[in-house]
């Protein structure tokens, strides 16, 4: 089990520790809806020091990546950045990721920690030879800084480095990275830094008064705004036009992409499946991940939660799950099966909030 | 951690007050809530069900997990806190006041014995 550079720093602020992607990651510190709130209204940090981080560099960078990845990278200048998918032949997601142009012939790839081998060796094998990867995930601990304060409190720490627009990315002189990005929704910003250096800047923000907050509120937090998760709402069995990330994905841009052809031919031909946004309609349990999406009587199975939990910000049960495209339509009723009961439930638009 | 001298712990940490008139409620240990964080919902049995001490009877759910409750006597289940199926919060905030869930008749006044009483539970969790 790998340990984040914060590890200390966690078990002194009395979190409970938990494997994800084979790191043992902070679930919680006091308490997941507690943490919740804190980045919605102020201000969080999450250790995100298991991320992968990628650079490619070389004059073959932009046509190497634009082959692998459905966003069109070409369309990004120096210091932006962009969401965009890795798929498989068949369309489906070998991984999701934020791609970020330093210079013409230089990125900065920042990929889930669980598929960190699988993109590498993927990306090297078919990157052609004018370009070359360097994997600098071990090089790097990170943290990600949300919330509406949280540009504020940068501002106050660190008045001489200025943070990137949305979506961009800067990297200062002692070789810090920061990334104008997130996965909560809240502005805010994610850092890279050097192993050794990543608790300073982490006791720096929890100084500030920026609220510790573990996996746990990251999950809510995403799920909120249906954000997906790879391994769950992503995988290598559905393709990015079936989870509703079509506006990820440019058919038209120049050039080819590994799973073009099966995406042409499901935006031609409509799709069989879509990741519905699905609410409880009263109070209940939490919903998770795995439990039985069903008709509104409770009969048939319709499919399988691909995410759930409890909403903190709406107080009731929220998932995503695969359905039949004519199940998927905002109001259409249906319920899902908690142990040996079924509670009411309704498709609605995404995101939840 | 607050564990009152009154009351009796099972091993998943439970706490049952056999003292009670009546019949015995039973709840989960500070420690326990401390443990869950958050609890959001709480699944509880039905009045009438007779439970075998051990026996899983309800079901407590944070935002992360679900965890069975165990009962940690038999008997006949002769009242619920309902009031807990609304708003499960006194099981973080009162945990042997108004967070108790189920009132059991016990069906063997001895099999109290078996369980820890306050020391014994300070003990494993301190």
């Amino acid at each position: 089990m790998k340990l984040s550079p914060l590890n200390d720093r966690h078990t002194q602020l009395g979190a409970r520790l938990a494997p994800f992607a084979g790191w043992n990651m902070p679930i919680q510190y006091v308490g997941i809806v507690a943490e919740h709130q804190a980045v919605r209204e102020k201000g969080g940090i999450f250790d995100i020091s298991h991320m992968g981080e990628f650079e490619v560099v070389g004059p073959g960078v932009v046509e190497g990546l634009n082959r692998l990845l459905t966003n069109n990278i070409t369309s990004l200048e120096d210091g932006q950045g962009q969401y965009t998918l890795m798929l498989n032949p068949s369309g489906g997601v070998i991984d999701d990721l934020i791609v970020y142009r330093f210079s013409k012939e230089r990125f900065f790839l920042v990929v889930n920690a669980a598929r960190i081998q699988e993109d590498r060796n993927w990306l090297i094998s078919r990157l052609g030879d004018e370009c070359e990867l360097k994997d600098r995930s071990d090089e790097f601990g990170a943290v990600a800084v949300q919330g509406p304060e949280v540009i504020a409190v940068w501002n106050k720490m660190e008045p001489r480095r200025a943070l990137p627009e949305r979506n961009g990315i800067v990297e200062y002189d002692d070789g810090v990275v920061v990334c104008r990005t997130g996965y909560t929704g809240e502005d805010g910003f994610e850092l890279f830094a050097p192993v050794e250096a990543i608790g300073s800047w982490f006791d720096r923000f929890i100084a500030e008064g920026v609220t510790p907050a573990g996996l746990g509120a990251r999950d809510t937090l995403r799920l909120e705004k249906c954000y997906p998760l790879n391994g769950s709402d992503l995988d290598e069995e559905h393709t990015p036009l079936e989870a509703g990330l079509g506006f990820f994905v440019k058919l038209d841009k120049p050039g080819d992409f590994v799973g073009r052809e099966v995406l042409a031919y499901q935006r031609e031909g409509g799709l069989k499946r879509k990741l519905a946004a699905i609410a409880m309609t009263g109070k209940g349990p939490p919903i998770r991940h795995g439990y039985e999406v069903r008709d509104a009587d409770g009969e048939s199975i319709l499919g399988h939660l691909s995410s759930g939990s409890l909403s903190p910000s709406l107080g009731k049960g929220i998932g995503m799950a695969y359905l039949d495209v004519d199940l998927c339509r905002p109001g259409t009723e249906l319920s899902v099966a908690v142990r040996d009961r079924v509670f009411p439930a309704v498709v609605v638009k995404k995101p939840f909030i | 951690m607050n564990v009152p001298d009154h009351l009796y712990f099972s091993d998943s940490h439970e706490w049952v007050d056999p003292s009670s008139p009546g019949a015995a409620p039973v709840g989960i240990s500070d420690h326990a809530q401390a443990e869950l964080t958050d609890v959001v919902y709480l699944e509880l049995p039905e009045v009438g069900r007779t439970v075998i001490k051990g026996e899983a009877v309800a079901v407590i759910e944070s935002v992360k997990a679900a965890n069975d409750i165990y009962a940690p006597v038999s008997g006949e289940i002769v009242e619920v806190n309902e009031a807990l199926a609304e708003a499960p919060e006194p099981v973080n905030e009162d945990p042997y006041g108004g967070g108790w869930m189920f009132k059991v008749k016990l069906a063997d006044s001895g099999e109290v014995e078996g369980l820890m009483n306050a020391a014994a539970y300070r003990d494993t969790i301190s």
